[in-house]
């Protein structure tokens, strides 16, 4: 890390654990969990992510001198909202199949509240690669939750990862039973809490006052 | 005809239940859920942005988006497939229609904006709106569909952050573990809610 110095380390790496956006922030949960029940599709759905919270904080980071404060989050959408597009665009074309398991979680991008929080407390009012460095950071800390919470639901909920079979199933012949809350709704929410809770017990300034 | 409606009307609201099937909306649904006064008026509002604007996404998307829409203007114009524009059109439309919302509401029903004044803006970038028009493309409902699905899906996100609130109000006599207060426990009870709503399914339609 001997390119980047201490202020450009922090930005990137912070986000990472002392101040992960899903976590701590409670940003960006909504399209997150449905697409996790799959490690396939997290791992995309991760990549879109970053590179859209990335590409458009240096956007607007570059822009942020010209745009009146009365529109700012008309023009933050459309910037936003022009990556998110691009990225669809290159998913349909070279991941067809991923792009349509991920239906409308691809465009749900735009809404997603990290990538408009990045734009609004951060690329606002700081330079152009100090910014693309902050967007990266905050994707990198969204990928971590996405991908562990991904990695027990499918090993649990249906014995494998990547599609490749570890633990082989009854209804194939094998011992492993599937554990079918893991694939559906609750059990994403099940596995966020614990983690947010290993997470605070590992670092306990960031418990909540009751 | 009318069962149709109902089964979408059923449907949207409990079976796909916006916030707890397809975690939409969680960042307000999460945010905005500690009292069950601001929880109602928040999703009083979400009804009412849903319902307007799911149509009219889907007025604008079939008039001039969709495959071959602008045939209607002129013949020449069938082949145009402005179908990737409709991301940056579906959240202009939210955008614009919250605004001009929250304008005619100040001006003609006052004591209405005082109650939903606060949340509309915030409401322009909650996921639950722009989903709800992303479902009504994908699955090609109709104008009248639409309606039906905006509201539906408006009233499950209602009745769900509203129960959500409440149970958060109760919460605050019971012991939690220390890592787990606040957002941890929260989550949990998401996931019970989740469970509960999943009831539903066995609704045959």
């Amino acid at each position: 890390m001997a390119v980047l110095n201490k202020e450009q380390r922090e930005v990137l790496l912070d986000p990472l654990v002392n101040n992960n956006p899903i976590a701590l922030q409670v940003l960006g949960i909504c399209s997150a969990l449905a697409v996790t029940t799959k490690m396939e599709t997290a791992l995309v759905m991760c990549l879109a992510v970053t590179a859209v919270t990335m590409g458009s904080s240096f956007a607007i980071s570059v822009l942020r001198n010209n745009i009146p404060s009365s529109i700012r989050i008309i023009v933050q959408l459309s910037v936003i909202a022009s990556f998110v597009i691009l990225t669809d665009q290159i998913l349909q074309a070279y991941m067809y199949d991923v792009s349509k398991q991920l239906s409308v979680f691809v465009g749900l991008i735009i809404t997603n509240c990290i990538v408009m929080g990045r734009a609004e407390a951060y690329a606002m009012a700081n330079g152009p690669i100090m910014s693309a460095l902050d967007g990266l950071g905050n994707g990198l800390g969204y990928s971590i939750v996405l991908i562990s919470v991904a990695f027990f639901r499918e090993l649990f909920g249906s014995g494998s990862l990547m599609g490749i079979t570890l633990l082989q199933p009854v209804t194939q012949g094998g011992w492993y039973t599937p554990n079918g809350l893991m694939v559906l709704s609750p059990g994403a929410f099940f596995l966020i809490g614990i983690f947010i809770w290993a997470l605070r017990t590992w670092k306990p300034e960031q418990v909540e006052e009751s | 005809m009318l069962q149709h409606y109902l089964g979408i009307f059923v449907q949207s609201a409990f079976i796909e239940n916006m916030a707890l099937a397809f975690f939409l909306g969680m960042c307000t649904f999460l945010g905005c859920s500690k009292k069950v006064e601001t929880a109602f008026g928040l999703g009083i509002a979400v009804v009412f942005v849903l319902a307007i604007t799911v149509p009219l996404n889907n007025a604008i998307y079939y008039a001039l988006l969709a495959p071959g829409a602008l045939a209607w203007i002129h013949p020449s114009l069938a082949a145009i497939d402005l179908d990737f524009l409709h991301f940056l059109t579906f959240i202009g439309t939210i955008a614009a229609a919250v605004q001009i919302v929250e304008m005619a509401l100040d001006k003609y029903v006052p004591s209405l904006y005082a109650t939903l004044g606060i949340f509309l803006p915030l409401i322009a970038v909650n996921c639950a709106i722009l989903g709800a028009s992303l479902f009504m493309k994908e699955r090609e409902y109709n104008f009248s569909e639409s309606v039906v699905f905006g509201l539906g899906s408006g009233i499950g996100w209602m009745l769900a952050i509203t129960s959500l609130a409440a149970v958060r109000e109760r919460m605050r006599y019971s012991n939690v573990p220390e890592g787990l207060r606040g957002l941890g426990i929260t989550f949990m009870l998401v996931g019970l809610m989740a469970i509960s709503f999943m009831a539903f399914s066995g609704i045959q339609l």
